[in-house]
């Protein structure tokens, strides 16, 4: 019986990877995952700021990504529980004021809150800010946490077999299906993929408690501040055109600046980490499943990684195992995939 | 008055609209909104950080494959030294010599540098490069630039991003009856197409604007609002609009017509 089941070969390990295979191990079939680094979620992921919020992405991110987004939102509350559902809130200096209208304007799914209000929810900002809104149903994870439980959660399946340090290329076993979940890693095959840098930081201090992701607006250096337990704090993200993986000075000095305008107890916390990655994003960054002959590219979830990534694989293993077709992400032409 | 064609540094123009590519929800969103604003002319910001490396070149590909004429910028730039790097480094990225020059004095109001804007204007010059500065409205100051060989120039209307429009129209029509023949362009500050009309009713050439299409709701009709606005207030500009006064002026004559003593007869 084993044998008559199609194998199912997941390149890269990241968020998108480790999703997808979760899908098609459920789905009963036999799964190897090939990851050119020594372990799982060390590229894009980990720098991720984990933050599951379809409602605020909706001030700049396609209704997909919303609709799509809560689903990753069951995703990880329900069948892989590591997000917390404590909302998220959106504070802006009083001068910075109209970009607190503009949001609450393209997005819904919130409340304002007054200072008495944001003193129920976060002491510690009720001093610094009179007004927020607040998304009570968005939650938040830790990405390295979430990669070790979903890791975790494969490797109870008999059928799914993990190789770290294994280049793609370099293997010669036949598979049924590849799919290629590589993020900016799959560059060369992808011609209108590109990689947007997004740099962060991890601050730790006790001086500060956070429970739940705070977006501080600005007009030039938006920053959200995501608690990761234990007094460390990760601030991020920014997001340039440009595909290098240095992390910058200027960059630094500007989710620094936000950072201690939203609480100035930042300004002693000790910088534990710093890092750059690409996000992999096609021109209307929103996602795409691609399929070529027996290989499936599943790729450019942007800034949207683990809000995105559980629709995604489902859908991902629909089109192969069902040859379903889901015309906002697949993109090829339907004759392409009869002759496939 | 003739409406003329515009044409800046040799290049004609038929639209009098520039536009950002900074901000935009997506590169497709860019895209659209940049076809739907008729603009000719993008600018774009350069990092030189990115510049040193090309490493912004997937992001520059798609900007190049708008079809609209580069004019990369120097923003974020605060000294002359920082802004004539950013510009050679932006003319071999984009093979162009034309330069919008920024040199940024205060963070606050991003006001420019007058100072620094006119040396390393004047530097850029003689080196080759097209500049069109991005100044306030003084008009001393426009003076110098034109000295230092800048042959069109770009006051703002407001700080950028601030979407406050125009806040001082005196001194921008002074600007414009001193220099009746240099291409003057209101960049930055412009809110609301209603600015962008204002700029071209007090005879300005052009209006460039980045964050009142990026940030609005939607980007793609917005640009639409603008290009038409533009046109628009040019049109205007050049019907001659009557000058405001402060009585009523009947546009119909009420002495003999027909029944007008009715209510007296009554």
């Amino acid at each position: 019986m084993q044998a008559s089941f199609p194998k199912i070969r997941v390149i890269g390990a990241g968020i998108v990877g480790l999703t997808v295979a979760h899908e098609f191990a459920l789905a009963g079939q036999s799964v190897e995952i090939i990851e050119r680094a020594d372990g799982p979620g060390r590229g894009c992921s980990f720098f991720a700021g984990g933050m599951l919020a379809p409602w605020c992405e909706e001030e700049s991110a396609e209704p997909l990504v919303r609709e799509w987004g809560r689903e990753g939102l069951e995703y990880w509350t329900k069948i892989v529980p590591v997000a917390e559902v404590r909302g998220t809130l959106v504070v802006a200096p009083p001068r910075d004021r109209p970009d607190l209208l503009r949001f609450s304007r393209l997005t819904t799914g919130f409340d304002w809150l007054d200072r008495s209000g944001l003193a129920d929810r976060e002491p510690d900002l009720a001093q610094r800010f009179d007004t927020a809104l607040f998304y009570p149903a968005e939650a938040h994870l830790d990405p390295r946490q979430a990669v070790c439980a979903l890791t975790g959660r494969l490797r109870q399946f008999e059928n799914v077999t993990f190789r770290f340090n294994t280049a793609a290329e370099s293997l010669s076993g036949a598979a049924d299906w590849i799919i290629d979940c590589r993020g900016y890693g799959a560059r060369d095959s992808l011609a209108d993929l590109r990689g947007v840098k997004g740099e962060m930081l991890v601050l730790a201090t006790g001086e500060i408690s956070l429970k739940r992701p705070v977006r501080l607006l600005h007009p030039r250096h938006p920053v959200y501040v995501v608690p990761r337990g234990d007094g460390r704090f990760m601030v991020g993200a920014t997001v340039i055109e440009n595909e290098t993986r240095r992390v910058t000075a200027r960059s630094i000095l500007e989710l620094l600046s936000a950072a201690y305008a939203l609480h100035p107890a930042f300004g002693e916390a000790e910088i534990i980490e710093m890092g750059a990655d690409l996000r992999p994003a096609f021109p209307d960054n929103l996602p795409r499943i691609r399929r070529s002959g027996r290989v499936v590219h599943v790729n450019g979830l942007y800034r949207h990684g683990f809000l995105l990534a559980p629709a995604l694989a489902r859908r991902t293993a629909a089109a192969v195992l069902k040859d379903a077709f889901f015309p906002e992400v697949m993109d090829e032409h339907r004759s392409e995939r009869q002759t496939a | 008055m003739e409406n003329r064609p515009l044409a800046i540094y040799g290049t004609p123009l038929s639209s009098r609209l520039l536009v950002g590519t900074a901000q935009y929800p997506s590169p497709a969103i860019l895209a659209e909104a940049i076809k739907a604003s008729g603009a000719e002319i993008v600018t774009v910001s350069l990092r030189r950080e990115a510049g040193a490396s090309r490493s912004g070149e997937s992001f520059w590909s798609l900007i190049r494959e708008l079809g609209a004429k580069v004019l990369p910028n120097t923003a974020g730039c605060r000294s002359v030294k920082e802004a004539v790097t950013t510009a050679q480094m932006a003319r071999e990225v984009f093979a162009t010599s034309w330069i919008k020059l920024e040199v940024i004095a205060d963070d606050d109001l991003l006001q420019p540098d007058p100072f620094g804007l006119v040396e390393a204007a004047a530097i850029l010059v003689r080196d080759g490069f097209n500049v069109l500065p991005y100044m306030t409205e003084d008009l001393v100051l426009a003076e110098k630039l034109i000295g230092a060989g800048c042959e069109v120039l770009m006051p703002w209307g407001a700080p950028i991003g601030s979407g406050r429009g125009l806040n001082n129209p005196f001194a921008l029509q002074a600007l414009r009856r001193r220099f009746p023949h240099v291409p003057l362009i209101i960049d930055a500050g412009i809110g609301t197409p209603a600015h962008a009309a204002a700029a071209m009713e007090l005879g300005y050439d052009g209006v460039l604007l980045n964050t009142a299409i990026a940030k609005a709701g939607d980007p793609v009709s917005m640009a639409r609002a603008f290009a038409l606005a533009v046109e628009a207030g040019r049109l205007a500009y050049c019907a001659e609009p009557i000058p405001p006064r402060d009585m009523a002026e009947p546009s119909t004559p009420q002495l003999g017509r027909a029944f007008a003593d009715l209510p007296r007869r009554a």
